[in-house]
């Protein structure tokens, strides 16, 4: 029998490993932009899945409900990341009023399939310190999988 | 003549795996029926009811082109058009 184990890449690992500060500066973008949505993304080496550079981005929406990267500014995005060889690895938006879970919406519109889909929900604190919840998920043709979120100290 | 048109990861499944294909045309319309020719399933993904769909941003030569005509935009020789899915949800 045949040992899978070494074949698995790290961009298919149930994981998601990501800097606290990271982490924390997605917290503080949720709470600065509540009740809105906020929205962002953590770049970094293409194929490497390890997420670098966190990019704050403007939701052109506006809205407690709804996001989406403003085109220019993702376009902007696009096009440095072209230059530098990076990638995608974290799109983060947050919820406002319900829980950390991938919406219909979010499912139906995910176009980033190598990406790892983190969702900060602020229902319960709002914009103050309160307790956020913090869930990654990975969406691909419409199936959702929750990973743990592993956090290096 | 040909025009670059650079594929978004999540539609490279439709190109076999190829970041960019280049394709003929005077116009995006043009150009994009001529890619789906050899990529079939293709343009469906970009073009709905022969407009663009509307979470998915193209450019020509950095020019999102909703405001240069749309799929009428002109192409020429050498351009470089650009498909990426708007990142987006609720």
């Amino acid at each position: 029998m045949q040992l899978l184990t070494g074949v698995i890449t790290p961009s298919l690992t149930a994981v998601l490993k990501i800097a606290r500060e990271h982490l924390d500066a997605m917290i503080v973008h949720a709470r600065e932009d509540h009740p809105d949505e906020a929205c962002g993304v953590i770049v970094g080496p293409e194929g490497s899945d390890v997420p670098t550079r966190l990019v704050r981005m403007i939701n052109a929406e506006r809205s407690p409900t709804f996001f989406r990267f403003e085109p220019e500014e993702q376009f902007g995005l696009y096009k440095q990341m072209s230059t530098t060889g990076e990638e995608i690895v974290v799109v983060y938006h947050s919820h406002t009023a319900t829980e950390a879970y991938p919406s219909r919406t979010d499912i139906s519109l995910a176009s980033e399939p190598q990406a790892h889909y983190v969702i900060v929900s602020t229902a319960e604190s709002g914009a103050s310190d309160g307790p956020v919840s913090v869930r990654s998920f990975r969406i691909v043709d419409g199936a959702v999988t929750e990973e743990e979120i592993h956090v290096p100290e | 003549m040909s025009v670059e048109v650079r594929i978004p990861t999540i539609l490279r499944t439709y190109t076999g795996g190829q970041k960019a294909v280049q394709g003929d045309g005077a116009t995006l319309q043009e150009v994009f029926d001529d890619i789906d020719a050899r990529n079939p399933g293709l343009k469906d993904r970009i073009v709905e009811a022969e407009a663009l769909r509307r979470f998915v941003n193209v450019y020509v030569n950095d020019e999102d082109v909703r405001f240069s005509g749309g799929l009428d935009a002109p192409t020429a020789d050498g351009d470089v058009v650009v498909v990426l899915p708007a990142v987006a949800g609720g």
